[in-house]
């Protein structure tokens, strides 16, 4: 069964002829809804973002329109507008394509967006490995603000916003919305402790912030031009509008597929969308929302409540890729990351991988992230490099006790989701790792197998 | 003490019970508050210094109660009783701030397992290195440890390997392995000192607290750096593996570096003072102090110290030394050359020999630039006490060109020296040598080589008194160490010599026995003040009588000259 994509976002990404200059977008009908979003009330944008019901596509998926909701307007300082561009979650690359390919879909989301909060300024954090999207960026500014689609008065309209574009330096943290405030001015990107440093009341510069994903920057263009309703209308209540999935792994045909929320299960993503796994190879697990979410088994069953009280009962393939139902089998959206392993995947090493990747982005503010994230990436090196034992599971699985929900930031969760769910759902193999190692080494052979980890 | 009647309480719960703390304060201290020995252990927290919550050691399980989030109202459990809403995390307590009916358990599963959780982070990449370590006795990490970690560890990996001896100024060494990244130093530097050079580099558990590129911990509060460091990171580099600090004995005393009068603590074995800390007071230099006042003491310990009570080079018993003084002084024809650096006590008995020898008393000022935090302009600790005293009812000048005048007229005959080096300040020696010189000071030096009678004196480790510090604060001072064997407390000496004048029988010799007379004699004293009953945080005075001179401090860490005046202009009770 062939899957149409629904492309909203991606609508011109990979069109052939298709440039990411001005004037094809404009003579895509780009920027119409800038100049429609100035003419209508600030406070009304605002009430449409509510009311499409969009939640942020960078991995938490809390409703845009409610954050916007939260700015302090009463504070009379200054409010600014930050784009996550950081995009920095492994398994995930759909902000770059954005940014890249159709860069004038953002700015032009990014000026209704500041023109609905009214900001004073607008930022586009992007991550340093963008070289190419940040002179991409700053040409397309360029170009917006000779024909006045942003800078001082724009379109005529007396509101004036200027785009400036900020990049990292590398590192994952820069990704988290305090630590990317604290980053552009100029500090380490040591996240902020909340309270009190909500970005809505006391962000960048100490003012009210917000801080937004590319992609649900660029929704909000799109539900200027649909309306609140007409957006709400894509996917299923709760989970509206398009998704970028970002499929990678053990696939025959990975790379990024826009579906509407719920529309497709994740099996039809794998088997139909994405051609289904390399001959002869089974599913194992899926990571569904980038490296840190929880990892899926291929042979669980998944029953619970959703939150509208339906029960369900699925396995793998029949999970609906949505945010709620994700959520349900205990997992989550995240950024889209699909992450697709077959049975020739060893999980430890799988893990090794992952924790290696946390251990290095820590920023090292806070204690258990500290020292808990790279005890972990230790462990789990140890186990891949032939010392495994068998009480490592327990005390990985431990250890990431330890550290999430006592962080500053999220980074705790992310990385002691894999860590918690790998052990929860493969802690056999953790265990055989220790008992094979063993073998072989009582056998005279050299413990550890040959991998394929950096 | 002013009262502050705006102050806002709330009743929050903790561990069951309802306390009454000021609204926004934090856990913590709110936790602090109830008293009973209760601690919420932290690293990263000081209370005089901005929050950061990076440690995550003090968390604790926090609950509002319950409201209904469409009506609003209160939740009720079968007993009619509002239902408590509990987070599902822990939150640290350093940034939690009490809210009317919060909730808070300190001690529950949940908080034990976050903190063994911490402490064992805490500890897999430090080295433990306790036994060779300074920190070793007063180290948060080891109490820490103890109180609330496993016991035994369960890392079998390598562990990070950091320098260990980096110079971060001349004053501080650091040890990067047993840093915690608490980053108290950094907030410190930049929040208190106002000097911003230090920082972390690299990233996530191979972070490393260092200087700026071209810049060194060099300013005079970088030993509070590591007063607070909570581990043995930051070391001083004088102490720096001299002594455990469990056999050191600690002595209050008050800082003589200025008038701001920084409340310290003495360090000592053995009649040798090791170290000088800061003592805590919230009304005169919070937790900190110069590191040019720490090292006072060694000042003491070096020169030619006066040892003897000697007449005409010979020495003497000090009843005999009183004696011949107080002959001497009998004579007529006195300039006494007092001390802003003397205590009150010694001030008193000074005022006393003033006014039985009919003399003429000088006082020279001690100023210098102020660093607008704990070194005021007036270097002296107790010019306050001077006033206070009577000994004098004008600032003091520069120099003493108005005795040497005096002298050279032939108005003085004898000169009652105080520890001040007058060749120095315009008496020359030449000079000098027109008139006889009783001198009591600590140091041999020009005018004691010349004096008829030496009085040997002790400094202000040495001995028990107290001063009056810029803001008319009296403080107290205990004797740390011994001074020189059979030298007596220079209030003693004074108090024989003023005695022998009025012809007065021999005073008893004891601090509070002399300060039956001070208490009666000083109006500003109540009548049934002690030495012995000054407070620890010390004793406000009335400074109306003073507040027209022009004082020369301006503004530092505690005190605003126009402030101060007016705080008190109006009369208490408008």
């Amino acid at each position: 069964m062939e899957h149409q994509q629904h492309r909203l976002i991606f609508k011109h990404i990979d069109e052939p002829g298709y440039t990411n200059d001005i004037d094809c977008y404009i003579k895509h009908g780009g920027y119409e809804q800038l100049k429609k979003a100035v003419t209508m009330k600030p406070e009304d944008i605002c009430a449409e973002v509510l009311e499409s019901g969009v939640r942020g596509r960078g991995g938490a998926g809390f409703p845009a329109g409610m954050k916007w909701k939260f700015l302090d307007r009463k504070s009379g300082k200054p409010i600014y507008l930050v784009c996550n561009c950081d995009e920095s979650e492994p398994g995930t690359f759909k902000d770059r394509e954005i940014v890249h390919q159709d860069p004038h879909q953002l700015i032009e989301g990014m000026m209704c967006s500041a023109f609905a909060i009214q900001a004073k300024l607008a930022f586009i954090y992007i991550r340093g490995e963008f070289f190419q999207g940040y002179k991409i960026l700053e040409r397309a500014i360029e170009e917006a603000r000779e024909k006045n689609l942003l800078g001082d008065n724009i379109l005529g309209s007396g509101y004036s916003c200027d785009i400036i574009v900020h990049r990292g330096a590398g590192a994952y943290i820069c990704g988290e919305e305090t630590g990317l405030i604290e980053s552009i001015e100029g500090n380490r990107a040591n996240p902020r402790i909340k309270p009190p440093y909500f970005p809505a009341a006391l962000g960048l510069y100490q003012c009210p912030t917000i801080v937004n994903n590319v992609e649900t920057l660029c929704d909000v263009k799109h539900i200027i031009e649909m309306g609140g309703k007409g957006f709400s209308e894509i996917g299923t209540p709760g989970n509206t509008g398009t998704r970028i999935w970002c499929v990678s792994g053990h696939v025959q045909k990975p790379g990024y597929y826009e579906f509407p929320c719920s529309a497709v299960t994740l099996g039809e993503l794998i088997y139909d969308v994405c051609g289904g796994l390399k001959p002869g190879r089974k599913l194992k697990a899926v990571i569904p929302g980038g490296s840190s979410a929880k990892i899926l088994r291929a042979d669980e069953r998944f029953t619970g409540k959703l939150k509208d009280g339906t029960e369900f009962d699925w396995g793998i393939e029949d999970i609906p890729m949505d945010f709620d139902s994700l959520m349900a089998v205990g997992s989550m959206s995240g950024s889209g990351g699909v992450i697709v392993m077959d049975d020739t995947t060893d999980m430890v090493e799988a893990l090794a991988n992952i924790n290696y990747f946390y251990a290095h982005e820590s920023c090292g503010q806070c204690t258990p992230c500290r020292e808990g994230v790279p005890w972990m990436r230790k462990v789990t090196q140890r186990m891949v490099d032939g010392n495994a034992r068998e009480e490592d599971a327990d005390l990985l699985k431990n250890i990431a006790d330890q550290i999430a929900g006592r962080t500053i930031c999220a980074f705790g969760e992310a990385a002691s989701w894999p860590v918690q769910s790998f052990i929860a759902k493969f802690k056999d193999e953790f265990v055989e790792k220790a008992r094979e190692q063993a073998a072989r080494r009582k056998d005279g052979k050299e413990a550890a197998t040959e991998t394929t980890l950096i | 003490m002013k009262v502050d009647s705006v102050v806002d309480y709330v009743t929050i719960n903790i561990d069951g019970e309802d306390v009454d703390v000021p609204k926004g304060t934090n856990i913590i201290e709110a936790v602090k508050m109830v008293g009973k020995g209760k601690e919420v252990p932290h690293y990263c927290y000081h209370p005089k210094l901005s929050i950061a919550g990076n440690c995550r050691m003090c968390m604790v399980e926090m609950g509002m109660p319950m409201r209904d989030r469409a009506t609003g109202e209160a939740v009720l459990d079968e007993n009619g009783v509002q239902k408590i809403g509990w987070m599902p995390k822990p939150t640290i307590g350093c940034a939690t701030n009490a809210a009317p009916g919060m909730h808070i358990r300190t001690n529950s599963e949940m908080v034990k397992e976050s903190r063994n959780g911490v402490t064992e982070f805490l500890l897999i990449n430090h080295p433990l290195d306790c036994p060779i370590c300074d920190q070793a006795g007063e180290c948060r990490l080891q109490e820490f440890s103890a109180e609330h970690g496993r016991g035994y560890s369960r890392f079998i990996e390598q562990k990070n390997v950091k320098p260990k001896r980096t110079r971060l100024g001349s004053r501080v060494t650091l040890d990067d392995e047993r840093c915690i990244l608490c980053s108290r130093c950094i907030r410190f530097s930049k929040e208190i000192a106002k000097d911003d050079v230090l920082g972390f580099v690299d990233r996530g558990t191979y972070s490393t607290l260092t200087c700026f590129p071209g810049k060194e911990l060099e300013n005079n509060y970088s030993l509070n750096t590591v007063d607070i460091c909570p581990v043995g990171a930051l070391t001083s580099t004088d102490f720096r593996f001299k002594m455990r600090v469990w056999f050191l004995k600690r002595t209050h005393s008050i800082c003589t570096e200025s008038s701001v009068g920084a409340n310290t603590e003495i360090w000592s074995r053995e009649g040798k003072i090791y170290r000088i800390t800061p003592r805590r007071n919230d009304a005169v230099n919070d937790t900190w102090m110069t590191d040019s006042g720490r090292e006072l003491f060694k000042e003491v310990e070096v020169g030619d110290r006066l040892t003897h009570y000697t007449i005409d080079g010979v020495h003497k018993t000090s009843a005999e030394t009183a004696a011949a003084a107080a002959k001497l002084l009998k004579e007529g024809k006195v300039a006494i050359i007092a001390s802003p650096h003397s205590s009150v006590e010694e001030q008193f008995y000074c005022k006393a020999i003033a006014d039985r020898s009919e003399a003429t008393v000088s006082l020279v000022s001690h100023y210098g630039a102020t660093d607008g935090i704990l070194q005021s302009e007036d270097r002296s600790p107790n010019l306050r006490g001077a006033l206070v005293n009577g000994l004098v009812d004008q600032l003091p000048d520069a120099d003493l060109s108005a005795v040497a005048q005096q002298i050279e007229s032939g108005a003085v005959d004898t000169l009652l020296v105080v520890n001040e080096e007058v060749t120095q300040l315009g008496i020359s020696a030449e000079l000098l040598k027109k008139v006889k010189v009783i001198y009591i000071g600590l140091h041999a030096n020009v005018v004691s080589e010349d004096a008829a009678i030496v009085i040997p004196s002790l400094s202000v480790f040495e001995k028990d008194g107290s001063f009056i510090n810029q803001s008319f604060r009296l403080q107290r001072f205990k004797a740390a160490i011994p001074g020189p064997r059979g030298v007596l407390s220079d209030f003693m000496v004074l108090e024989h010599i003023a005695e022998a004048l009025a012809d007065e029988k021999i005073p008893s010799g004891s601090i509070d026995a002399a300060w039956e007379h001070i208490a009666k004699g000083v109006s500003q004293f109540d009548d049934s003040l002690r030495w012995r009953s000054i407070p620890e945080e010390g004793l406000e005075l009335d400074p109306t009588a003073f507040l027209d001179l022009p004082f020369v401090e301006t503004k530092n860490l505690k005190y605003d000259s126009a402030a101060f005046k007016e705080a008190h202009a109006t009369p208490a009770g408008a």
